[in-house]
């Protein structure tokens, strides 16, 4: 059945199928990498992708479907013994061992002895050579991981990668805690890894990404892989289309808006003012570290040296994070797993947190209530889940931000501020947001006010009626979309 | 430059705790007692630190890799009633201690078990074991401590020392427990199995995922510190000249706080055998000065627990500027 010939793929993945239960995550998917290929996998999140690539790694087993490396049989046993056969992981969350030196998370699981002890010299005078080969032989070899910026980081898990001999790498979201700049580098660098002769997996929500580094790209759904296509013959449109498995016609819709009343009015010392109305959206642009965030936050009163006012429908009062519950205004953090939701809890008691008096009865909160209620959230923003006594962290992050967005409306919020609302999620749970936001501020009965800060501009073009710049921590006049374009908000966020 | 800096940086946490024990005991010799810059003073620092301080070295493996021991006060008192009942009964030197140290081997195993395989979290399994050690210990023991003055062998680690054996200057439990130091520090920060306790300590996850056994270097650890624990307990019947079932009764606090003033961290991947020693000799310091100095009990406790805190939040703002 397996003929090893001269024009084996580096990879290659046959077949694979696995299932969870009575859910199919993989229903028969192939896949096939040339030496030398950067190929890209896209799909939405629950597409099956972090499970093909799990099954790659060992850390999961198929239920059936056949592995080749080089043309023989690859069957990892755990994540381990697929490194050691050659295939090596750097995922979105870093792996390194912040204690240890660079040398030693370089060489961890493989150090080299001499006799008992560890041969020191050989970790070091060879982790600064595979770190130089990568063009990074300033990083200090002896200096502890966690000290280093995330994308030296980066690097060192590279260099892991490539001192275990590892042929095929699979880079998972790699760019989503880069500062630009890093980001080109690190382009550069898979560029460079591919001319080396290694098969690079790329998995990606950015499309322009996967044009930039990608030469062929395979895209699934459902578990299904749908197409394999050259990059290069394909538009993002027909991507999009398959991904999704229809066609999306207006990303980001527009209902009739009716301005109302101004629901808030916050000027804070040294940041700038800003008056949003009900029934529109409001977005903050600028670039990353300008303050954007910053404001958000000091409206809400997070920021420290929270003394300041702002006005909620006509009343003066302080900013602090309590108050504005009770005046209708809830924030959604940029930060959904460290901040923004508690990840163990079920996505009822997420939902109901701020709004808890709602489900209790004489103080006493009833269970049955909040699911209720949030049965009836997961059904209307349609949040994929077993239920609402899952645990949030186990959703998908498209789906833990519409859960995260629910608990604002549960708690009757008018206001919302919503922070980077679609980072890190797929684009079908993308324009569900965005239809969401649309919704909430064209509603008939109660418009309600939007605050979003967003680093993607058409987006936020696509989605608010003005759009302000933030620029060294200020926030400048809001322009209605109309008589602006991305190239006047950038010029506006970099002051040029 | 850079690596200047980082190299003034470990030597200053390196020598933090130092620093502050040669504070905290020239205070007390130059305002206080005089008698604990004496020979007999020193001695008598050493004889209490040994205890402490062996089971420390154990304890420093287990905090670095994350974990945590509570039941090492019962495991030291339970290993010096069968260290005692051993040495009462005639048994060769060689066998009490292969057979007390193998016997704490086998607490720390039993530990590691329930951790790894039964994945319970160590800080509720050795609180459950910290009882049951102990109701072994009394029940071995029929509540009574055992007399093993006649163990002259035994006795001979942390008396003091006879006029012809001036020249060790401190007990030969004293020097036991510096070697057996140097050999931890040795293993730590020199073999493979060292650096993978840091790694376990430092980010389980990662560990796993570069192939190193996880859940073999948690058993070993527990065992290490198990075996240390045994020798403390060998160390308690050398000065007490008993094994006592009631003894070590909230070491295993004196221990936990010399590994932390040493510098580890309870979150794991950072600790030193040295600072622990260090950190044993500054709690003995503290308590020998206060003795000495006629401070009632109440107050001693008050100051041993205000530099405990302080030492941890002074490590804190050292971590901050780093």
């Amino acid at each position: 059945m397996s003929q090893p010939s001269s024009d084996a793929a580096r990879l290659e993945m046959r077949d694979i199928r696995k299932a969870f239960g009575a859910q199919i995550a993989l229903g028969g998917v192939s896949l096939k990498i040339h030496a030398g290929e950067v190929h890209a996998l896209v799909g939405e999140n629950g597409a099956g992708k972090s499970t093909l690539m799990k099954i790659l790694s060992g850390a999961y087993q198929p239920d059936s479907g056949t592995m080749f490396v080089d043309g023989q049989p690859y069957a990892p046993a755990n994540p381990a013994d697929g490194r050691q056969r050659g295939v090596g992981m750097i995922y979105q969350e870093l792996s390194i061992a912040p204690h240890l030196s660079v040398a030693e998370n370089i060489w961890l699981g493989i150090e080299p002895q001499k006799g008992l002890v560890l041969d020191r010299t050989k970790m070091r005078t060879e982790a600064q050579a595979t770190l130089a080969g990568l063009g990074h032989g300033t990083i200090d070899v002896d200096q502890p991981a966690g000290q280093l910026s995330v994308s030296h980081q980066q690097i060192v898990e590279i260099a892991r990668a490539l001192s275990m001999g590892c042929k095929i790498i699979v880079f998972d979201e790699p760019t989503s805690s880069l500062a630009q700049a890093d980001v080109q580098r690190l382009f550069d660098l898979i560029d460079q890894l591919s001319r080396r002769g290694l098969a690079i997996i790329y998995i990606s929500h950015f499309l322009e990404e996967v044009r930039r580094l990608s030469s062929r790209l395979t895209i699934l759904r459902d578990g299904q892989s749908v197409a394999c296509h050259v990059t290069s013959a394909i538009t993002d449109d027909a991507i999009v289309a398959e991904m999704v498995g229809r066609e999306v016609k207006d990303l980001y819709p527009r209902s009739q808006r009716q301005l109302g009343e101004i629901l808030l009015e916050a000027t804070i010392p040294q940041r700038g003012t800003l008056t949003l109305r009900r029934g529109e959206v409001v977005g903050l642009c600028g670039l990353v570290g300008a303050g954007r965030t910053e404001f958000l936050r000091a409206v809400f009163g997070l920021e420290e040296n929270t003394s300041q006012k702002i006005t909620i429908a006509g009343h003066s009062q302080l900013a602090e994070p309590r108050n504005n519950w009770l005046h209708r205004m809830g924030l959604v953090s940029e930060n959904r797993k460290e901040e923004g939701l508690a990840l163990e809890l079920s996505i009822a008691d997420n939902v109901c947190l701020p709004a808890l008096k709602k489900v209790a009865k004489l103080g006493f909160v009833s269970p049955a209530t909040c699911e209720a209620h949030t049965v009836e959230w997961i059904d209307k923003f349609g949040i994929r889940c077993q239920g609402p006594n899952q645990a949030i962290g186990r959703l998908s992050g498209g789906n833990q931000q519409k859960a995260a967005i629910a608990r604002l409306l549960e708690a009757d919020c008018d206001i919302l501020l919503l922070d980077e609302p679609t980072r890190g999620i797929d684009i079908a749970a993308k324009a569900k947001i965005y239809e969401i936001i649309d919704q909430l501020v064209a509603d008939p009965i109660r418009p309600r006010a939007v605050l979003m800060v967003s680093s993607y501009l058409p987006e936020l073009l696509g989605v608010c009626d003005r759009i302000a710049a933030v620029r060294r921590g200020q926030v400048g006049e809001a322009t209605p979309v109309a008589q602006t374009n991305s190239e006047k908000l950038m010029r506006a966020a970099t002051g040029v | 430059m850079k690596t200047t800096t980082s190299f003034t940086a470990k030597a200053l946490n390196a020598l933090g705790p130092l620093l502050a024990l040669i504070l905290i005991w020239g205070l007390f010799y130059s305002f206080g007692n005089q008698a604990i810059g004496s020979s007999e003073g020193i001695e008598s620092i050493v004889q209490q630190t040994v205890v402490i301080g062996i089971g420390a070295i154990g304890m420093t493996f287990i905090i670095i890799s994350a974990g945590i021991d509570l039941s090492i006060g019962s495991a030291i008192a339970l290993c010096s009633v069968i260290g005692a009942k051993l040495a009462v009964s005639d048994n060769s030197p060689a066998i009490v201690t292969l057979v007390t140290l193998l016997a704490g081997a086998a607490i720390g195993l039993a530990i590691g078990l329930l951790v790894v395989r039964a994945k319970l979290i160590p800080f509720i399994t050795t609180l459950g074991t910290l009882l049951i050690l102990r109701g072994i210990a009394l029940g071995l023991a029929h509540s009574q401590p055992i007399n093993a003055q006649e163990a002259n062998w035994l006795r001979f680690w942390l008396n003091s020392l006879p006029e012809n054996m001036r020249w060790l200057i401190i007990p030969p439990g004293g020097w036991l427990m510096i070697i057996l130091a140097a050999l931890a520090a040795g293993v730590l920060r020199f073999t493979v199995f060292g650096r993978h306790v840091f790694a376990v300590g430092s980010n389980e996850q990662t560990a796993r995922l570069c192939g190193v056994a996880v859940d073999r270097i948690k058993l070993y650890v527990y065992m290490i510190g198990g075996a240390f624990a045994a020798l403390s307990g060998l160390m308690l019947v050398s000065y007490q000249g008993q094994g006592d079932p009631t003894g070590a009764t909230g070491y295993e606090l004196d221990i936990i706080a010399a590994v932390v003033i040493g510098g580890a961290s309870l979150s794991g991947g950072v600790g030193s055998v040295f600072g622990s020693l260090i950190g044993a000799l500054i709690m003995t310091v503290i308590r020998t000065g206060c003795t000495l100095n006629g401070i009632d009990e109440s107050t001693t406790r008050i100051i041993t627990g205000t530099i405990i805190v302080a030492a941890v939040a002074i490590d804190r703002l050292r971590r901050k500027a780093a």
